[in-house]
């Protein structure tokens, strides 16, 4: 720790600290446009200078390391004035050099409002210009469907590139040309390949990177903004809703350490306008093979009609990748009062098992943890695509010291260097067997980390790879009492919080496999899953936002609410309990999902125990007290589940795995109704096609 | 210098590789740096692509040389338009690169810009013979014999419209042309030769060697006579009476009172001047004032050290964090006067200043 006084209060900071956060520590407030927390230091905006006392000129405060200060003559601390007239005078000169290229648009830009340079040209700035020559023009670049440009207004602070480089690890954007005359672009203006770039028109200090579908839609002074977690996913980003009267404008990342940083993926951001699209806003009811609007009575008592005399063996419920915690529980006490045992929540048809433990199903190491791993043995699944987030987080861990990273299942570009060990099961028992020689690796390595994704569980034999996994993880010593170091990469954010909730199939219950099954059931409850494909026969209730392929197949429609539209319990890939809240609400006569099913029980003749999301919520942490602690992973005992799963045993098949995520931009029904994402989609097939010639 | 493109796609070639003998090249340049340090080489490869291109760089070169080293092509593209010394669209058989910067430009660069200009038309384009082209660029580092320009390879110095003209034409001619500067000197030297350093007896041993000489006889006296046992005993017996610390001031400068100015001799009470230098200055032997001119008196040499002394700050008792005494405002400065308080200008433009001090005198 070391002494140095900023303003004339002194305070003790580690030497290796900037004069930045030396000064952010003592509570001063240091401009900055090219310096961001999370990236490398540029020092090339000279927005952050300060007054060193005993330096020559003000030095760049974001690049100034306090150890490099000296003492004063008598050794006492180094003297740092921020509010100084020499500083002042010098962010002034910097704030003019800055203006002289800047156009004066800011009614029309994007950014105003929530424009750094705005904001600091009302600290900073002179009120005219000693510039009389003409300003620089920029030709406007192409550089992806997602981010306009406005080359005018770029300041050169190069936050996007380092961002592209060194977060997303897709370096798409470099500054060509020099001087006066540098220009930020991408190769040739193709556009950026990052599934995260987005963020590059956040972190653009002013507005020459903005975001293009939202362009001239939205001033920040007129939006509502509501603190909410992202569904499009199961990592549950940490997000603002930004709503204009009834209408979501715009997604945004919020600051969370544990989860998303400050980073969100594209799918997340865009899929705004697949809130507005192709919405149910009004139940319906299939007469003569089409479907026609309906009332709630209609549309219930068509329900009622068919349930009352079928067998409790042939009535089902399965839920889809976006229903909250709420909804589910809701779903299965009305399904256990009517006795149906037949529950499924596993779309995509995950081997996992709610009664193998929780560790056996969430990624216990939680995300952060990941920055503690030494090896990483990654199963049938490609984070970059299935959790861009947690992707970030290992290209992260990899950045501050390189990690020997393997891959088991398709060969694809993680954005850091990893080894590719093979293809399917085989390779996973070669490296298992010692025989492969990352085994090694994994077995040297003090924390490994073992993370098994829904391409190696999604199939018939997922039990038997997942036993051989865990076998793997217990034989490298992956799971210990301080190390957890085995987990499931989930890709859909209802999974763990159903699975939470036991919504799987009771004794003698059929698995979705079989329910989907033409004539297999008489009834089905279809909760919001969109991406099975009921077989002929059953009577299907579809409940649900969009419509899609669920509703095509329904025989009465229930219009629900989506996840902006509704406080609702998500429990994320790594067990943690968050919850969205209510940024607007669900079009015409839709109703919150918890909503609509006690409405139905109380026509089915089960009346559920609540009448208030309050009263659910008091019923729900009654059973699962887990689910109160917001924020937070409850621990879990790792080591017996994962004993437990590794005696499974069970021979896998010898087939690849498959991705679990063939197309990041459209993976549910909100993402599949947004026009942006469609674009993006059709962008990375296009990509996707080129580099496979 | 205008926005630096790549080449319209009508001229860029289709592809492009090294030749063999290039690419051997290039792969010891790589070798030159360490394990995952090949970006490293990425200059010396471009202009290895330029050179086999025909002086300047297609697309198809960048994206090679980024291939080949594991860049993003972007990365690339980034130096390729950052240095003046790629030329991104095809030049002409001698590329002229003009040095516009300010000692070339007050040197007459801009008559040979204006030359250039008329000769072959707007920078950057090949002349219709296919010979020339031409650019303005910043400083090659020639100052000394501005104006320049670099044709190719070769710096062209001491230009003016008409020995560029003759250049150009010898050039184009096939005709031998002079490197360097074109009015005849010798490297940087001044116009007419040197004029410095020109006495015949700095380069004899007379002079320059003779401190050499004078050493080296010093020596051979002391290593005559053996004290340096005696030295070592006394240095001994220093170092248990008057202890060093490790670290007597953690590696920083300390400010001390090491100066042994005649101020501060004085200010304690001593004589200004050490006895021994009195002595010294006596000695018309060891005079450094100049025949015809009398040297100083001690009281004179006393105010001129002392003055030398404040003016190096060793004297200066201010605090370090207050700016040095400015003159006051005008209007205060002129109310302070040895004749008391008097009307202020000021008053008379109707500002209310602080009533002038009168104690200030």
């Amino acid at each position: 720790m070391t002494k140095i006084v900023v303003d004339g209060t002194e305070v003790d900071v580690p030497a290796d600290y900037t004069l930045l956060q030396a000064c952010e520590i003592a509570g001063a407030e240091i401009p900055r446009f090219c310096f961001h927390e999370r990236l490398s230091i540029a020092g090339n905006c000279r927005m952050c200078l300060v007054e060193l006392k005993g330096a020559p000129k003000p030095v760049a405060s974001c690049a100034y390391a306090v150890k490099d200060c000296r003492p004063g003559p008598n050794g006492e601390p180094p003297e740092v004035l921020t509010r100084s007239g020499t500083t002042k005078k010098a962010r002034e000169g910097v704030m003019e050099f800055l203006l002289i290229n800047h156009p004066l648009d800011c009614p029309i830009c994007d950014q105003g409002g929530h424009c750094d340079l705005q904001d600091q040209a009302m600290a900073y700035g002179v009120d005219s210009t000693r510039y009389g020559e003409n300003k620089r023009a920029v030709e406007e670049k192409y550089i992806g469907p997602l981010v306009r440009t406005a080359m005018n207004r770029c300041i050169h602070c190069t936050r996007c590139v380092r961002f592209l480089a060194e977060v997303a690890g897709v370096p798409d954007l470099g500054a060509i040309g020099r001087g006066e005359d540098m220009e930020i672009t991408s190769y040739l203006e193709s556009a950026m390949g990052s599934e995260l770039q987005g963020n590059v028109a956040d972190l653009c200090p002013v507005g020459a990177l903005v975001h293009k579908p939202q362009s001239y839609e939205v001033r920040p002074w007129e939006l509502s903004k509501t603190e909410s977690i992202d569904v499009m996913d199961a990592v549950g980003c940490a997000i603002r809703v930004d709503a204009k009267g009834r209408e979501v404008m715009q997604i945004e990342p919020r600051i969370n350490e544990a989860v998303n940083e400050e980073w969100i993926s594209d799918k997340t951001r865009h899929a705004v306008d697949g809130l507005r699209m192709q919405r149910l806003d009004r139940p319906y009811v299939r007469e003569n093979g089409r479907l026609r609007p309906a009332s709630w009575g209609e549309a219930f008592a068509a329900i009622a009609a068919r349930v009352k005399g079928t067998d409790a063996k042939r009535i089902g419920a399965i839920v889809g990748d976006l229903a909250g915690v709420e909804e589910i529980f809701a779903l299965k006490s009305l399904m256990t009062a009517l006795g149906v045992t037949n529950l499924d929540s596993r779309q995509a048809g995950e081997t996992l098992d709610p009664a193998w433990g929780r560790a056996a199903y969430t990624l216990g190491t939680t995300i952060p943890g990941i920055e503690d791993a030494d090896a990483i043995l990654l199963v049938g699944t490609n984070p970059r695509l299935e959790a861009s987030l947690l992707n970030v987080r290992i290209r992260k861990r990899w950045r501050m010291a390189p990690l020997a990273v393997g891959l088991i299942g398709e060969a694809v570009d993680l954005t850091y260097p990893h080894t590719y060990l093979g293809a399917g099961p085989e390779t996973l028992a070669e490296v298992a067997s010692g025989r492969h020689s990352f085994a090694e690796v994994v077995k040297a390595a003090n924390r490994p980390l073992v993370i098994v994704g829904m391409g190696a569980l999604s199939r018939p034999d997922g039990a038997a790879i997942l036993a051989a996994a865990a076998a793997l993880a217990k034989d490298i010593g992956a799971v210990t009492p301080d190390w957890n170091g085995f987990g499931v990469l989930h890709t859909a954010a209802a999974r763990v919080g159903a699975l939470d909730l036991g919504f799987v199939p009771g004794e003698g219950g059929l698995d979705l496999a079989a329910m989907i099954q033409s004539s297999a059931l008489d009834v089905l409850f279809n909760l919001g899953a969109d991406e099975v494909e009921v077989g002929p026969g059953a009577f299907v209730v579809y409940q649900g936002t969009h419509g899609d392929r669920g509703a095509t197949r329904a025989d009465v429609v229930l219009p629900g609410a989506a996840y902006s539209e509704k406080s609702a319990t998500y429990v994320n890939l790594e067990g943690r309990v968050q919850m969205t809240n209510r940024a607007g609400f669900p079009p015409g006569d839709a109703r919150e999902d918890w909503a609509i099913l006690r409405a139905l029980s109380d026509v089915l003749g089960q009346r559920l125990p609540f009448d208030s999301l309050g009263a659910l919520r008091r019923t729900l942490y009654g059973a699962y007290p887990h689910l109160a602690a917001l924020d937070t992973v409850a621990p879990s005992d790792a080591v017996s589940a994962v004993e437990a799963l590794a005696g499974l045993g069970g021979t896998p098949d010898r087939a690849a795995f498959a991705p679990a995520v063939p197309d990041f931009y459209l993976t549910n029904a909100i993402a599949r109704a947004s026009r942006v994402l469609a674009e993006c989609s059709s962008l990375a097939r296009v990509r996707g096609l080129e580099a496979a010639e | 210098m205008a926005n630096r493109r790549l080449a319209p796609a009508a001229e860029q070639p289709q592809s492009f590789a090294f030749s063999s003998e290039n690419a051997e090249w290039a792969k010891g340049q790589i070798e030159k740096y360490p394990e995952g340090r090949q970006a490293s080489a990425v200059i010396p490869l471009l202009w290895k692509a330029q050179e086999q291109n025909g002086g300047w760089l297609p697309r198809a070169a960048i994206e090679s040389v980024a291939d080949e080293l594991g860049m993003p092509h972007i990365r690339v593209l980034e130096v390729a338009t950052f240095y003046t010394m790629f030329a991104l669209e095809p030049v002409g058989r001698f590329w002229i690169q003009l040095c516009g910067t300010v000692p070339c430009d007050s040197c007459g660069a801009r008559e040979l810009k204006d030359y250039l200009q008329a000769r072959l038309g707007a920078p950057g384009h090949v002349s219709a013979d296919g010979n020339f082209s031409w650019l303005e660029v910043e400083c090659l580092g020639a100052c000394c014999n501005a104006p320049m320009a670099q044709i190719n390879q070769d710096y062209y110095e001491d230009l003016t419209p008409d020995l560029l003209g003759a250049l150009m034409d010898d050039l184009a001619a096939g005709r031998p042309v002079k490197i360097g500067s074109q009015v005849g000197r010798t490297s940087s030297e001044p116009k007419g030769g040197a004029d410095t350093l020109v006495d015949a007896t700095l380069f004899d041993g007379s002079r320059v060697g003779a401190w050499r000489q004078r050493f080296e006889d010093k020596k051979a006296e002391e290593s005559s006579e053996p004290s340096g046992k005696a030295e070592a005993a006394s240095s001994e017996q220093r170092a248990a009476a008057d202890p060093k610390p490790a670290r007597p001031d953690a590696g920083r400068a300390v400010e001390g009172r090491s100066t042994d100015a005649p101020a501060q001799r004085s200010a304690s009470g001593e004589k200004p001047v050490k006895s021994g230098d009195e002595a010294e200055a006596a000695d018309p032997a060891e005079s450094t004032a100049r025949p015809g001119k009398p040297a100083p008196t001690p009281a004179e040499s006393m105010a001129r050290a002392e003055a030398a002394g404040a003016e190096s700050g060793t004297q200066s008792d201010l605090p370090r964090d207050e700016p040095p005494p400015q003159p006051e405002a005008s209007g205060a400065s002129e109310g302070v006067s040895t004749d008391g308080p008097k009307t202020a200008p000021a008053e008379t433009s109707g500002d209310k200043r602080p009533a002038p001090k009168s104690e200030g005198n």
